[in-house]
């Protein structure tokens, strides 16, 4: 064959693309291929294709969408981690003569992939998880509003989560850190496909998690119970109702700004070039105003959980239900005004940096309320130290330290003394890692029983708690402490060997929170071993407050056989105190969407788009791209969306739930 | 609250006429027509003076067609249509005007370069 008719198949893919000449990398592929094959053949074997298919990746079911969001993002959670694992032994051992076992062309692609990684597919998907899990419940509806585009977020995010994995062993990732700061990704210093990896990934995860937003907006405006005015709505569904507006309001930045960054990779345009009037702080201005609400995106979701958490185990209903309403509006509103913060250093006069930097402050007033508000919400309550409350006391021990360095960096001279050290680095990962990441450890505890029936293992369940909190303190403590004297983040060897003990401590930290994270896997293992003890038949196994514990775990597909009629902040608990029953007879039938293998086509024509695109086969992206249309057009004129279950159906389901509801755990 | 979670199949439960049709296209017409008329005759001598002018219609413009095409109004969805489009604009006023102001300022530290030259923003 030609080299003209291989170029025109296989674009810029040769044989030269694939890495194994990197016995890192060939290794892990050897492991993730064993592993893979294990899996296909267990299914297989099993007989499980069919199951998973009908039962789980065509459902529109809100339940079910949400917890395989979990499963992706636990997934790339252990990716991620193993990226962090092999950074911290990197620096642990890279100083002076010794220069590590990883160069820097490969260091760069690490740090690259953990910080998108962390974000888009894990965090993102594990925000966007349990919010699909529990807001519908606790609103007393049947699913979200857009259940087909509910299934289609999540497999555009799963399209997104593969592309980044397949650039693991096809061509290279990024160098360019977890934004991806033009000039450097520019087609001029990265030529290579890295980049273009990058942005096809997030590109395509972005319109699922778009999607999934104002799907998510739309269910808490239109589809809330009888009775549940906006005052009287969880706490949780406040915050995710935030948290979904911001993410609506935010994504097109990032999304115009990647496809201005396209056009620049593509086609030649100037926008955030160096030369020819392109303006690469534009970029960066672009992805801040993205950037800076979407940690709020995160963390408003995680409030919601700490908030629901600390009034259940307190037994109390919420201090200051109210503030905290309003303390998440205005955290909402003041998230748009802060974004110049990650650039103080880049040359805005006083005017600006003292208008952003007094914003980032304010920011903190609101956020200082709320842990007042849990604060007052535990005093004098009658406090269970299960595991969703101890992950709440480490949140707040974690997280005001995290906030105190963030006030810290607010202060402009102060920034541009710590300005990309690892100081900062530091501070976002005690904020994420204490604010975000604990709240849905919480959060995965807390409402696994609702999900599965049966609670997770609490030893093993204290193991992962342990593990995360204190390696997250032996982590990163003297990373702060190299930070403050000056360290810089992105590099891969150091000179001055008396930093060389911080880095060994920040490893052994890294450990420790490995063993939070297996001691997790083992607490669902363990959990489902030891499910007949830990079962909950009551469907209200914490002596909840909000209406998803009002019906079985796990709920039933129709979630409730009757809407419940709201009187009360606390709807369940204000039930509960009135002497509820169970309504036994009289079900009508109940209208439920139908699955649909669409989302899952859409996805894998978006994935082979993006690949095709990356490798510059523009056959491949054309097909798919026509291959879209057809199939998007195609599914509107599929008219059979919906089913009825019928009342006797539902009259059996209801029937054979224990009639212990409403006597609390 | 919940009482108008029903409403979205009535639309003409909120009073969208053929005459808010009517006003609405006469306006856009009278607005587009005075910036037309404002530069072709060259009415104005300060041209700055103009370009105020179209942009104060301009502005008038968005707002007509928002109330009488898109009807926005305080009862739509129980004012939640009016919500998303107050908060839509405080977004695209911060975002935008945010955005001008800091990439006019980025080169306030900036060394002076020579010839004059503005190097981030032209």
């Amino acid at each position: 064959m030609s080299d003209t008719l291989l170029k025109t198949i296989f674009g810029r893919l040769g044989w030269e693309s694939f890495p194994v000449h990197e016995p890192i990398l060939l290794g892990t592929f050897f492991v993730v291929v064993l592993l893979g094959l294990a899996v296909v053949g267990a299914t297989t074997y099993f007989r499980l294709w069919r199951y998973l298919w009908k039962e789980w990746f065509t459902s529109v079911d809100h339940k079910k969408i949400g917890i395989m969001y979990i499963i992706l993002a636990i997934i790339m959670l252990l990716r991620g981690f193993a990226d962090a694992l092999m950074m911290r032994a990197q620096q642990a051992i890279a100083f002076g003569a010794n220069e590590g076992y990883l160069n820097a062309h490969h260091y760069d692609q690490i740090f690259t992939a953990h910080g998108t990684i962390m974000i888009f597919f894990v965090a993102i998907p594990l925000v966007v998880g349990i919010v699909n899990f529990v807001m519908p419940l606790q609103i007393g509806a049947r699913d979200v509003a857009f259940p087909f585009l509910n299934n289609l977020s999540f497999w555009l995010t799963v399209a997104g989560a593969i592309l980044t994995m397949v650039s693991l062993f096809v061509g290279e990732f990024a160098r360019t850190g977890w934004l991806s700061y033009a000039p450097l990704a520019g087609i001029a210093y990265s030529p290579d496909t890295g980049v273009d990896y990058y942005l096809w990934s997030l590109q395509i995860a972005g319109v699922g998690t778009t999607l999934s937003a104002i799907n998510m907006v739309a269910t808490v405006i239109k589809m809330r119970a009888p009775g549940m005015t906006m005052m009287k709505l969880p706490v949780f569904t406040w915050t995710a109702l935030c948290s979904n507006v911001l993410a609506i309001a935010i994504f097109p930045a990032l999304t115009a700004a990647f496809f201005l960054l396209m056009l620049d990779r593509y086609v030649g345009t100037n926008f955030f070039t160096n030369d020819l009037g392109g303006a690469p702080m534009m970029y960066w201005n672009m992805v801040w105003i993205w950037g800076h609400p979407e940690v709020y995106v995160l963390v408003l979701p995680a409030f919601g959980i700490y908030s629901e958490i600390t009034s259940t185990f307190s037994g109390k209903r919420l201090f200051g239900y109210s503030s905290m309403v309003y303390a998440t509006v205005v955290i909402t509103i003041l998230a748009y005004l802060v974004w110049l913060h990650h650039f103080f250093t880049m040359g805005a006069g006083p005017g600006v940096n003292s208008f952003f930097g007094i914003a980032t402050m304010v920011i903190s007033i609101p956020t200082g309320a709320k842990i007042f508000n849990w604060l007052f919400t535990m005093y004098r309550g009658n406090i269970r130290f299960e595991l969703p409350m101890m992950w709440v006391v480490a949140f707040m021990l974690t997280f005001v330290v995290g906030g105190m360095t963030g006030v810290l960096l607010a202060i402009p001279p102060a920034d541009f003394v710590l300005h990309n050290s690892l100081f900062l680095v530091a501070h976002f990962h005690n904020t994420i890692i204490g604010g975000v990441v604990f709240g849905l450890f919480a959060a995965m505890v807390y409402w696994f029983p609702k999900a599965f029936g049966f609670k997770l293992d609490p030893f093993w369940g204290k193991v992962a708690f342990w593990g995360w909190v204190v390696g997250y303190w032996i982590a990163w403590t003297p990373i702060y402490v190299v930070g403050l004297m000056g360290t810089v983040r992105r590099v891969h060897h150091f000179d001055d060997p008396s930093f060389q003990p911080y880095f060994v401590i920040a490893a052994f930290g890294a450990v420790i929170i490995l063993v939070g994270i297996l001691g997790f896997v083992m607490s669902i293992v363990m959990g489902f071993v030891r499910r007949e003890q830990l079962r909950d038949v009551t469907g209200d196994p914490w002596d909840g407050r909000t209406l998803e514990w009002s019906t079985s775990s796990p709920p039933p597909p129709y979630n409730f056989a009757f809407t419940p009629v709201v009187h009360d902040l606390d709807a369940w608990y204000d039930m509960k105190a009135r002497g509820y029953e169970r309504p036994m007879s009289g079900f009508r039938p109940i209208h439920m969407p139908k699955n649909t293998g669409a989302g899952v086509i859409l996805a894998g024509l978006s994935l082979t788009l993006g690949f095709g695109m990356v490798w510059y086969m523009w056959w491949l992206a054309a097909l798919s791209f026509v291959g879209l249309l057809v199939v998007a057009v195609g599914h509107t004129f599929n008219l059979h969306r919906d089913y009825f279950i019928p009342a006797d159906k539902v009259a059996a389901t209801e029937g054979a739930r224990p009639r212990l509801l409403g006597m609390g755990a | 609250m919940s009482a108008h979670l029903h409403a979205e199949h009535h639309p003409q439960a909120s009073g969208h006429s053929r005459r808010g049709y009517r006003i609405g296209s006469a306006l856009a017409i009278i607005l587009t027509v005075i910036p037309f008329w404002l530069v072709m005759s060259g009415g104005l001598s300060n041209p700055a003076v103009t370009a105020a002018i179209i942009f104060a219609l301009a502005l008038v413009q968005i707002v007509v067609h928002v109330v009488s095409f898109l009807h926005l109004d305080t009862r739509s969805e129980g004012g939640w249509t009016l919500l998303a489009f107050l908060f839509t604009v405080v977004i695209v006023v911060v975002t935008i005007g945010g955005s001008i102001w800091v990439m006019y300022h980025l080169n306030a530290n900036m060394m002076p370069m020579p010839n004059g030259a503005v190097p981030i923003v032209r």
